[in-house]
């Protein structure tokens, strides 16, 4: 799923110090799993918006409604209705969601809420792991299934930089040394000679080499 | 025409003797050049570190050139950190015109441990894929993505590697993967644990390793008991041993220096006797002064004439 947090407090409350009608927009899908941006939370920080603004003695006008995905028009037109009654929109939804509803709205400001952070998987209950950086090319298969350019902090594609100790990152302790991951489970299936061939440099324009990426499936228009 | 002297050191078969000059936080090309002449007659070759630990520092191809102005052979460091592969094969061929022989390709230590801790990590290609582009460059006149140059840059061409880095098993699996893809010479992480290194080097001349890549063992003077518990400590991928703590702690602190020569002097001494290791790489961090002491009494000189 994609991962995101909030922003803090501070930051939000500055970057809509401006209006006083706020909608408040949740996604029911990745940031509502990963508790940065579904009803609870959209719920969580509308009622911090309403008690900061009592306590500084200002009126807010602040509706909260949350989205199944804010990422897709269909779900984005039940704004339509409720739109012309504000001033601004604060999005809980990841950077995808921003821009969705920004497209779908020009009309009206749409201040971002949280800073996403990945595509990720949960590790545990309140824990999520990044490991995809969506580069269009991936090659899992030759890395024992430990994305190198997302879990090596050099991006390393052919073994361990001299600085892995104990099975660790040396920029991040408490991070595993990707390739202690991609060595250790090559050796245990019998692969690690795969590892005597040198990868050659990614092909960085699947990724970014021709400005953002578009998925265009004819199969799946309706028109 | 200007020719490697390290190349023709290791290729005659002599004990090479390299040291590493960390470039100035600063514009003065006077500290490059008191550093460079610090050193001469007592190296071979002088390593330029290429923004070391991420801090900004005078350019490495820049240093390269001022040390080479004063007669000397310089090393030159490339991480491939902050640079894609543009500004990467860009930079190799501005170095072969300078007049610069030998380069040394490394990924570089991450810009988080750094000054620069919010830069952007370029890594578009590995320390491994470099070695491979810059033997192409030079062997085939050929260029990543295929196009040939209209003529080609005169490097000779070395690695790094961590006898001393996890995981163990992978370490000379790493070197001879570092071999393959055309590393010429070979310069270590600095050895203290003279046992482990010495098993390294087994295991690399069991698969043969020595007689492809002329292999340079890293050694680096200790200034103090302090310093040799920080790189234990807070180096990642560096083995100090238990032994040489004491023994540094057990000198009076002004003696400490002198103990730290004497460790490495043995060190080089131990090194000199084993197979397949062709030479030695001194680093002394911020301390070149201690190199030529420290060359002299390893019994290194005079350095041979070519």
């Amino acid at each position: 799923m994609i991962t995101a947090e909030r922003k803090p407090f501070a930051e939000i409350k500055a970057s809509i110090a401006p209006y006083k009608r706020i909608l408040v927009v949740g996604c029911g899908t990745c940031v509502a799993e990963c508790a940065a941006g579904g009803e609870k939370e959209v719920a969580l920080l509308a009622s911090q918006l309403r008690l900061d603004a009592d306590h500084e003695g200002r009126t807010v006008d602040i509706k909260e409604i949350t989205l199944d995905r804010q990422c897709v028009y269909e779900f984005i037109d039940q704004l339509f209705p409720l739109v012309d009654e504000y001033d601004a929109i604060l999005s809980l939804g990841c950077g995808a969601g921003v821009q969705a509803v920004a497209e779908v709205l020009p009309k009206i400001h749409i201040v971002p809420a949280l800073n996403t952070t990945g595509i990720s998987e949960t590790r545990e209950q309140g824990v999520w792991l990044e490991d995809c950086r969506g580069c269009g090319d991936c090659k899992l298969d030759l890395f024992a299934d430990v994305c190198p350019i997302t879990r090596c902090a050099k991006g390393l594609f052919n073994g361990p930089c001299g600085g892995s100790k104990g099975g660790h990152c040396e920029v991040d302790p408490d991070a595993p040394c990707a390739w202690h991951l991609i060595v250790t489970r090559l050796e245990e299936t019998g692969r690690l000679k795969s590892m005597d061939e040198i990868q050659p440099p990614a092909n960085w324009a699947r990724a970014q080499g021709k400005g953002p990426r578009k998925c265009v499936r004819e199969d799946q228009k309706t028109s | 025409m200007i020719e490697s002297r390290l190349k023709r050191i290791l290729t005659d078969g002599q004990f090479a003797v390299t040291a590493e000059c960390g470039p100035p936080k600063g514009a003065d090309p006077e500290v490059i050049r008191r550093k460079g002449n610090l050193l001469k007659s007592y190296v071979d070759s002088i390593n330029v570190t290429d923004n070391q630990t991420g801090v900004v520092r005078l350019s490495s191809l820049a240093a390269c050139v001022i040390l080479r102005q004063e007669g000397l052979d310089p090393v030159l460091q490339m991480v491939t950190r902050d640079r894609n592969r543009i500004a990467l094969q860009s930079d190799v061929l501005g170095a072969s015109a300078l007049g610069i022989r030998n380069i040394l390709c490394l990924s570089g230590d991450h810009q988080s441990l750094g000054n620069q801790q919010e830069a952007k990590g370029v890594f578009d290609i590995d320390s491994m894929q470099l070695i491979q582009t810059v033997r192409r460059m030079r062997d085939k006149g050929i260029i990543l993505g295929g196009d040939q140059l209209s003529s080609m840059p005169d490097l000779f061409v070395g690695a790094v590697e961590n006898p001393f880095g996890d995981p163990q098993s992978y370490r000379v699996a790493r070197l001879a993967k570092k071999v393959g893809a055309g590393a010429e010479f070979i310069q270590t992480q600095s050895i203290y644990n003279v046992a482990r290194f010495r098993e390294f080097m087994t295991e690399a001349r069991d698969r043969g390793l020595d007689k492809k890549v002329f292999i340079l063992g890293g050694v680096t003077p200790l200034k103090s008991a302090r310093m040799a518990e920080y790189m234990r400590d807070k180096v990642a991928g560096m083995d100090v041993p238990e032994e040489i703590i004491t023994r540094m702690k057990a000198a009076p602190a002004k003696e400490q220096r002198s103990e730290g020569i004497r460790i490495a002097v043995e060190t080089i001494q131990a090194l000199r006797q084993m197979e397949g290791v062709r030479g030695v790489h001194i680093m002394a961090i911020e301390w070149e002064e201690a190199v030529p002491e420290l060359v002299e009494k390893a019994g290194l000189l005079p350095r041979p004439a070519i």
